[in-house]
């Protein structure tokens, strides 16, 4: 019986025909009432689906602007937990909304496998593993012996202590790198690959020898365990996915980053859209604002639709309309107006903006259907002889 | 990560679930929701989230996404 119904109105989405489902199961409805719930349900449904020719568009644009107005501008402050700062409020979501390549505070939240995220000794482990760590960070004092022709190093015994490194470690990644490295009890010395090197080439050596990673993932300047919902997790400043989605213990799975487009690479657009959900929601949120979610989805939608991820700015999703006049109403109009006499665009006034411009009726809401009357029949033959009628009484007015 | 990193990735809780349609299955949608191909929403053919379905240009991806609007539901993009 509930089966049947649920076939017969599949249209349903299906949070309600779950949420039927249940009250059923409670209150032992009839299938007489059943059946009056679903129609019912259906006919609510239907009058609160959107209207064809409304502009959601705008709606979404009003939605966004006005708690727009309250949001924090320009912050660059320290979010909740100590020692991580994090771009927030209406900085972030232009950002989010504009497509930056890159967001001003990259982060990485790392979850663990259960095994791992309950013991905060294991946590601390994990999170220094993935902490990156340059020779520079170890090192007192680079110098250049021009006598001998070799970049000395000299250890921070302090430094190495703190980061957890052996002398060994930081020879063995300094081998990994085939650079040309020798150990004597109080430095080690590295000496130029090439025999022939000039003295340039020794002190770019010295430069070079300071970004090399003795550990850790690279681009993660700061690793900080949370507490959030119960489970540890590690927040990490900078992205990087794949290398730490490889360390031991770390649930790849569920890491994420706010780095919008390595999300798009490394997950695919349909995951990128997600993201770019869950992030503008998460500052809405923060800022105790309320917007429909239904609004951001529509945006996110929007930047999505092209496989890649486009910001709406001139160069993003604003620069595929078809209209030449929609564009130039953007931004930058006479650069669109003259390359398009130039290249003889056509402009069809299909769509909103166009025909605002030129005081026409607007494609939109009651001015979207036109109507079209097809006579059939007798009905025709009557009308077609009308309209000859017509025609022979203009002629003979104008004689 | 485990050898296989395409499972991993199709696994990843921001990635739903892609499934490839049949040249029959792709008419009925094109024809229920009255569109044609280049209407529709579109992917890259070399989308992380394709890896396993070889899917070519022109197939139809249906995606279920798990909203929290109304549950689940289907999108539809066309490989470009």
């Amino acid at each position: 019986m509930l089966k049947n119904l649920i076939e017969k109105y599949k249209d349903l989405p299906d949070n309600l025909v779950q949420d039927i489902e249940k009250i059923v199961k409670e209150q032992k409805l009839s299938s007489e009432d059943i059946k009056k719930v679903f129609k019912k349900v259906m006919e609510e449904y239907e009058v609160s689906k959107i209207v064809p020719g409304e502009a959601i568009g705008v709606v979404t644009a009003e939605s966004f602007g006005e708690p727009g107005t309250q949001m924090i501008l320009r912050v660059f402050h320290f979010a909740g937990v100590a020692e991580m700062s994090l771009t927030l409020g209406l900085s972030r979501l232009i950002e989010i909304f504009d497509a930056r390549k890159i967001p001003s505070t990259p982060k990485t939240e790392v979850y663990l496998k259960k095994k791992f995220s309950s013991d905060i000794k294991t946590i601390r482990k994990i999170a220094a593993m993935i902490k990156e760590t340059s020779l520079n960070d170890v090192v007192r004092e680079f110098s250049t012996n021009l006598t001998l022709f070799r970049v000395e190093i000299i250890l921070d015994p302090v430094g190495m202590r703190d980061l957890n490194v052996t002398k060994k470690q930081v020879i063995d990644s300094l081998e990994r790198e085939d650079f040309n490295v020798k150990e004597t009890k109080d430095f080690i010395y590295v000496r130029h690959n090439d025999e022939d090197a000039k003295f340039v080439d020794l002190f770019r050596l010295k430069e070079k020898l300071k970004k090399v990673l003795i550990k850790g993932v690279k681009g993660i300047t700061q690793v900080l365990p949370v507490k959030m919902g119960g489970e540890f997790i590690i927040m990490c400043a900078g992205s990087n996915l794949k290398d730490i989605a490889k360390i031991e213990g770390v649930d790849e799975k569920r890491i994420v980053t706010n780095n919008l487009f390595l999300i798009a690479e490394t997950f695919g657009i349909e995951a990128a859209r997600n993201m770019i959900i869950k992030e503008s929601l998460d500052v809405i949120k923060n800022e105790g604002l309320n917007i429909d979610i239904r609004h951001i989805m529509f945006l996110a939608d929007v930047m999505t639709s092209g496989g890649v991820i486009k910001g709406i700015t001139r160069s993003g999703i604003t620069s595929e309309k078809e209209s030449v006049l929609a564009r130039a109403c953007f931004e930058t109009p006479i650069k669109h107006l003259i390359k398009a006499s130039v290249t003889g665009e056509v402009d069809n006034l299909n769509s909103v903006i166009e025909n605002i411009l030129l005081n026409q009726n607007v494609p939109v809401g009651t001015g979207l259907p036109d109507l079209v009357a097809k006579m059939v029949g007798e009905e025709e033959a009557r009308m077609s002889k009308k309209r000859k009628e017509k025609k022979v009484k203009k002629g003979k007015k104008k004689k | 990560m485990a050898d296989n990193g395409e499972s991993n990735i199709q696994n990843h809780m921001l990635v739903p679930k892609h499934i490839k349609l049949s040249e029959e299955q792709a008419a009925i949608i094109l024809k229920k929701y009255n569109v044609s191909k280049k209407q529709l929403p579109k992917i890259k053919q070399k989308d992380p989230a394709l890896t396993g379905l070889d899917a070519v240009h022109g197939d139809i991806i249906e995606i279920i996404r798990n909203t929290p609007t109304v549950g689940k539901s289907s999108y539809y993009r066309v490989v470009v």
